[in-house]
């Protein structure tokens, strides 16, 4: 897919002004957040929970070479096939290569941010093969010739009108006459439409939440069964993953599962946790002939051991994105490529270059609630704080910002000139910030004061102030003391 | 150089791997050997009757529907009556599932049976349960000709009969008694967790039941 994170400002300005996207957005703003808190709420050992997630996945990724052999040797023993991909463009060569072989035509897919990490749609197209998306709202998107704007609901910036014209115009053999107003009706066609296509594909491809070590399985999880009859009707199942998927046992992915729902949707588990390992077995009356697993590393391997190793933890809720009150604006197609919010401004820079994706990064308020709610405990923005430093370090932001920066650390290494500048500048702003409190237009701000007022400064500095604070305890430290 | 080589030997590096892999080897294979339990939450572990309570009250919650019976004898009636309550035609399909072959079907004369996998025309389809956890109202089923994957996700309806002895507090006794039965590190092609009917939020974040899978999931649970 073409990339427009380097056109970030200008996406997220025509986001802003797009009133069917504000009206969606809403019910990101509304819904995701209650019900996580309701189903963590819930759940006392929800915390003891996170902490041990991030343990084991830390220490699958400590051992990420050992637990991919192990892996590797439990998949060829169940009768399945695994496959090496360096690059998304060596992935999308072996898929096709599967695909040919078995003489598709059509493939089926479940839900996979990876496959659009790799463009996969977009290269069966120029192949000769038809991809057809079966998650509803992946469904909805494929129609419209867009990409998810979330990773959890891919079609959340749309409202149903949206959706009831797309249908009409894409599902031209039934009746005008019929009525779509209601959700349930859009689902009912989507679902007939679908049904046909799942027994038509020759291959079915699907993602994966984990990857096994101990038995060699993959687990997909999701709440509309898409996954399952996407890898059960096919003659062939393909699984795209990133090779971080990997948990050493069923148990420790036990673990991590009841974070995963609860993030995501406020679930206690999703309807679908599907444990698949190899192709059918002898006696089996359905399931695949051939079950092969594409691990994908484009860019993970140089994470590792590097200050975003952290990043690799992440299970993909979407929780940080549902929080964040930057993705609440802008959504999900302003940042540019696959992965939104803040987990997409960390991952993105790693996997496309700072370069191209140093926006992202800074598109933080640094709020911090990413990094309070992602079941990962993954230091989100500490990490986006680390792009930030190296996009400064390559030369990659403008020269004003530049400039600018320079000349605040010229004051912030002298303290005592930092202090008398402001003890002399902090008056002189109160006073020009009048009685409202707050600058509607400042000389060399405007990038601030063009979208919002900048709060005019208390009329003495926070040391003056901190100076006063001490003294006063120094007076009445005796009776605060007794008090306590 | 193959793909293979290329990545472990990328990812190698990055862990500044050498000096210790003969530590690390040893803390991955005692990890994969013994698979340690990590927290299990209070919530399912219950006795014998507050757990099967905790699995009906769970089950309820995602919108499953669970009708209790006495025996297995009883299981052919309720099948029958579940299909009337809800004006379905007298048909349902079902695996080679000994337990459900067992069961007096004959008492239900006016109910036809189909043999194997579904092949998507079927709006009932019955299974038999490998086993349920209570601390989320979850069904573990396991795919082969007793019980095809199939039937699990085609049908309209799902009925899937749970013998109440094979109620678990959590997924971890689930997976010991998966390990019993396939032998460690061993598992069936395809073994499904399933929580409530299918559902989808995908159209403004409304949840409706019913997206690809089975529109309504029917728990008979015998015993207890």
């Amino acid at each position: 897919m073409e990339i427009t994170s380097p056109r970030f400002k200008q996406n997220a300005r025509e986001a802003l002004a797009d009133p069917q996207l504000q009206k969606a957005m809403g019910n990101v703003r509304s819904g995701f957040i209650d019900k996580r808190q309701a189903a963590v709420e819930a759940l006392p050992e929800f915390d003891a929970l996170r902490d041990n997630a991030r343990a084991i996945k830390d220490h699958a990724l400590s051992n990420l070479d050992l637990y991919l052999e192990a892996y590797e040797a439990k998949v060829r023993a169940a009768g399945g096939f695994v496959h090496w991909a360096e690059t998304a463009e060596d992935a999308r060569t072996v898929i096709l290569d599967i695909c040919r072989a078995a003489g598709a035509r059509t493939v089926t897919k479940g839900k996979s941010m990876i496959t659009e990490e790799i463009g996969l749609n977009e290269f069966f197209e120029k192949n000769g093969v038809k991809p057809v998306e079966t998650d509803l709202g992946e469904y909805i998107i494929q129609l419209r010739g867009e990409h998810p704007s979330h990773i959890i609901a891919p079609a959340v910036h749309l409202n149903k009108e949206q959706v009831e014209a797309d249908f009409r115009r894409v599902h031209d053999h039934l009746p005008a006459s019929r009525d779509l107003s209601e959700p349930e009706a859009l689902l009912g066609e989507a679902r007939r439409v679908l049904r046909a296509a799942y027994f038509d594909a020759d291959v079915g491809i699907t993602g994966a939440n984990f990857l096994v070590a101990e038995t060699g399985s993959s687990i997909i999880v999701t709440n509309e069964g898409n996954g399952d009859l996407t890898q059960i009707l096919p003659k062939v199942h393909i699984v795209l993953a990133s090779l971080e998927k990997i948990v050493p046992t069923l148990e420790d992915a036990a673990q991590i599962l009841r974070v995963l729902a609860r993030s995501a949707t406020g679930q206690d588990m999703s309807v679908y946790t599907t444990v698949s390992t190899g192709p059918r077995r002898l006696d089996d009356p359905d399931g695949p002939e051939e079950y092969h697993v594409v691990l994908l590393d484009n860019g993970r391997s140089s994470m590792l051991g590097t200050e975003f190793q952290d990043m690799l933890r992440c299970i993909r809720c979407g929780a940080c994105m549902n929080h964040c009150p930057v993705y609440h604006e802008i959504g999900g197609h302003a940042y540019g490529w696959v992965y939104p919010g803040p987990m997409g401004a960390v991952l993105t820079p790693a996997l496309i270059g700072v370069d191209k994706a140093g926006h992202l990064p800074n598109a933080s308020t640094f709020c911090g609630r990413c990094e309070a709610v992602c079941p990962m405990r993954i230091p989100l923005p500490k990490m986006m704080r680390h792009w930030r430093e190296r996009e400064f370090e390559r030369g990659l932001n403008p020269a004003t910002a530049r400039g600018g920066l320079k000349l605040w650390a010229f004051f912030a290494k002298r303290p005592w000139l930092y202090r008398l500048t402001t003890s002399m500048a902090i008056p002189v702003l109160s006073l020009f910030g009048g009685r409202k409190g707050r600058f509607r237009f400042l000389p060399l701000a405007g990038g601030w004061t063009r979208h919002r007022d900048l709060p005019a400064p208390e009329s003495r500095t926070f040391m003056q102030q901190w100076r006063g604070r001490e003294a006063l305890k120094q007076e009445t430290g005796g009776k605060q003391g007794a008090a306590r | 150089m193959s793909g293979r080589e290329a990545i472990l030997g990328k990812v190698r590096k990055s862990l500044g791997g050498g000096p210790n892999d003969a530590a690390r080897m040893v803390a991955v294979e005692a990890r994969l050997a013994k698979a340690p339990k990590g927290v299990i939450p209070e919530r399912g572990q219950l006795d014998e009757k507050a757990r099967r309570k905790l699995f009906v009250a769970m089950a309820e919650r995602v919108s499953a529907t669970v009708r209790q019976v006495k025996s297995y004898d009883d299981v052919p009636k309720a099948v029958a009556e579940y299909l009337r309550s809800r004006n379905l035609p007298a048909a349902i399909r079902v695996g080679a599932d000994k337990r459900l072959a067992k069961m007096p079907w004959a008492t239900q004369k006016a109910l036809s049976i189909k043999h194997g996998a579904s092949d998507g025309d079927d709006e009932a389809g019955v299974s038999h349960a490998f086993g349920a956890i209570a601390e989320s109202g979850t069904l573990a089923l396991t795919s082969g000709g007793d019980n095809p994957t199939t039937i699990n996700f085609l049908p309209e309806h799902h009925i899937v009969v749970l013998d109440a002895k094979d109620v678990a507090g959590d997924m971890e006794t689930v997976l010991a008694k998966v390990r019993r039965q396939f032998g460690k590190g061993e598992m069936p092609r395809t073994l499904n967790f399933i929580t409530g009917p299918s559902r989808s939020g995908d159209i403004e974040q409304k949840l409706l039941l019913g997206a690809h899978g089975p529109r309504a999931l029917h728990i008979i649970m015998v015993g207890g």
